[in-house]
């Protein structure tokens, strides 16, 4: 070996050895929990709740099936897949929605002489800075039905009847879209920022109307803004707990409240455990997507 | 000759801002650009001559004034309905397509069938030369390409019209060189009508048919490059285009009584004698004989102050017996020394006809 290589070697090992505390640490508190909701959900459920040390199965099955009581043949959950597919069908909903609201959003932000960008860019950030129960009371507070909103309506007349708003599906849209809206413009500010505002008049000039500059030319261009955006809205409505628990009254359970259900009045710990995995799984398929889907725009240049 | 109009301007005005802060970019323009002629608009930055070619291809529109593309009005037409293409100074080309997308963008979005659209991407591309580059990503060419690919993807779609935009200003001067050779090829290759800006002047004079010479949003002089090298109308085209001396002088009806009080003859007949008046000489068209060269008689006294080698030229730069400076092009002799040294007295003289009279 040669000086040079001895060099970059004894370099290498002294980097390893300095970021050993951290990268220590950082392996101790990201496995850790996660180790511990993967071994509970191999156990049986303790009568008071917490876990007994036998090997089961029942987390993972009961994820999706139920046991009948009788004949004890295993069915299809149905209450569990149709909370799976609102909590799914309820994040796709809100991501298109921020996405439909924020990228006019950020096109117009990021429009903005350098000066003006800064405060707009604080006031999309400020709702960030309360706490996220106080905004979704907040929300409550607009929606309910002697609300702002209705009050506003029926003192205009437009409509004599409050809108029934709370504790429904809408009402967990509403909010989520809200909450999470601040997370889809900031990602698309970026892209938008570095989009080159000459390229509109190139389309115009080659015979595009302002659809087809928006759809092949903007859209693709600002692609990777695009799904960040969406990954990142979509990743935490999956998992949104304190929204769908205040303004959808409980009812219109999401997998955040199922799952803590489970840790609760549920008193079935490895089911808890089984569908944190389960959501995480399905989490770590949305990043891949995004992994791709950004790695194939920056092929493309 | 006479050749039909393909671009016309109607006394275009152009005012920024408003009220006392006004400022007219554009002051009532009329100029009309022939079919298949390469026109150039030429001048300083900011003389709006740009804002004059974005008006035409519909980004900007004019305060007053009309624009006419083959007779009809195009003034209120937007961009995408003008058959009017430009090739922009960025290039502005599409990072997220390939060099043949790019190319096909514009016949995409006319709606022209596919086998057309790659009928004529492929033709582009041999025109261009750019057939090995046709899947590549427009990222991956050098400055040169990309200028060819912005090229062929305005001229795709057939335009009556290409605007270019001072599109040779980022390349490097021999690339430059190239591409203006490769442009008035294509230009005669298509035949379509380009209507080029730069503030270039040798750009301007090596590849135009005709120059239009903008400063301070007023069209100064239009003609072919001779006529606007030998017959400057004023003073700035004069001094825009290429290096001129100036020399103050009094109309004598025949001939011109210079400032520093020697007579030159002038054949250009004026009606109010005594005039006083500026004349224009290029450097080229100054003659200067040594003494012992005899005839120093009637030559033009000067002093040497300063003799510059440019290798094929040398340029000497004089004194008139006022101080009027006078600079002078002398072809630089094989052995390279032009036989001159600062501080002597030379004699000048002007080629016959080579003398202008400028409006000031």
């Amino acid at each position: 070996m040669d000086a040079e290589g001895r060099q970059t070697a004894a370099s290498a090992r002294n980097g390893w050895l300095l970021s050993a505390p951290a990268l220590i640490l950082l392996f101790l508190a990201a496995s850790g929990p996660l180790l511990v909701m993967f071994v509970y959900a191999f156990l049986t459920p303790g009568e008071y709740g917490n876990v007994v040390w036998d090997f089961s199965l029942d987390g993972w099955i009961s994820i999706l099936f139920s046991r009948d009581i009788f004949t004890g043949e295993l069915g299809l959950q149905d209450a569990h897949l149709t909370i799976f597919w609102r909590s799914v069908w309820l994040s796709l909903i809100t991501t298109l929605l921020t996405f439909l609201i924020g990228f006019p959003t950020a096109w117009f932000i990021a429009t903005r002489p350098a000066k003006s960008r800064a405060l707009w860019l604080f006031l999309i950030t400020i709702p960030f800075w309360t706490n996220l129960l106080i905004r979704t009371f907040a929300i409550n507070e607009v929606i309910r039905n002697d609300g702002v909103l209705n009050s506003v309506l029926i003192s205009l007349g437009v409509i004599s009847d409050p809108l029934r708003i709370i504790y429904t599906d809408t009402a967990v849209l509403i909010g989520m879209s809200y909450v999470y809206l601040p997370l889809m413009v900031l990602p698309l500010f970026a892209a938008i920022d570095r989009f080159d505002m000459r390229l509109l008049e190139a389309g115009y000039d080659l015979y595009a109307s302002r659809w087809q500059v928006l759809r092949r030319i903007i859209l693709p261009i600002t692609r990777p803004g695009v799904v960040a955006g969406s990954i990142l809205v979509f990743v935490p409505s999956l998992g949104a707990y304190v929204t769908p628990r205040i303004l959808g009254g409980g009812k219109n359970m999401m997998i955040g409240n199922f799952i803590e259900l489970q840790f609760t009045q549920g008193r079935n710990w490895p089911l808890g455990a089984a569908l944190s995995v389960t959501l995480l799984v399905i989490v770590m398929v949305a990043l891949l997507f995004y992994v791709r889907a950004s790695s194939k725009s920056t092929q493309h240049g | 000759m006479t050749k039909a109009i393909a671009v016309a301007t109607r006394d275009i005005v152009k005012t920024f801002g408003q009220g006392a802060h006004a400022v007219n970019a554009l002051d009532h323009v009329s100029v009309d650009i022939r079919r298949g002629e390469f026109f150039t608009l030429l001048g300083p930055s900011g003389c709006g001559k740009t804002t004059l070619l974005r008006m035409i291809a519909g980004f900007d529109v004019p305060t007053f004034g009309a624009i006419l593309l083959d007779g009809q009005d195009i003034t209120a037409l937007p961009p995408n309905q003008r058959p009017v293409n430009t090739v922009f100074q960025s290039y502005a080309l599409f990072p997220h397509l390939t060099v043949a997308e790019n190319i096909g963008f514009g016949l995409l979005m006319q709606g022209r069938p596919k086998a057309e659209i790659r009928a004529t991407t492929d033709r582009m591309l041999a025109l261009v030369k750019l057939e090995a580059m046709a899947g590549r990503r427009t990222s991956q060419l050098s400055g040169g390409q990309q200028q060819r690919v912005a090229l062929a993807r305005a001229l795709a779609p057939q335009p009556k019209v290409l605007l270019l935009d001072e599109p040779l200003s980022a390349l490097d001067l021999k690339l430059r060189k190239e591409m203006q050779i490769e442009l008035k090829r294509l230009q005669l290759e298509t035949g379509i009508t380009f209507v080029f800006v730069t503030h270039d002047q040798e750009e301007a004079l090596t590849m135009s048919d005709r120059i239009g010479v903008m400063s301070a949003g007023k069209l100064q002089q239009v003609g072919p490059p001779r006529d606007i090298y030998t017959k400057p109308v004023n003073r700035f085209v004069a001094s825009f285009i290429g290096e001129t001396n100036f020399l103050p002088a009094t109309h004598m009806g025949d001939a011109l009584q210079l400032a520093s009080g020697e007579k030159v003859a002038f054949a250009g007949a004026m009606a109010d004698k005594n005039r006083k008046v500026t004349a224009t000489i290029r450097p080229e068209q100054v003659r200067i004989s040594a003494p012992g060269d005899g005839a120093m008689d009637d030559a033009i006294r000067a002093t040497v102050a300063n003799l510059v080698y440019f290798g094929t030229d040398t340029h000497c730069h004089m004194h008139l017996a006022d101080g009027t400076e006078v600079v002078a092009r002398l072809q630089s002799p094989a052995s390279g020394d032009a036989g001159l040294a600062t501080g002597q007295q030379v004699g000048l003289r002007f080629a016959p006809g080579a003398l202008q009279l400028l409006e000031d």
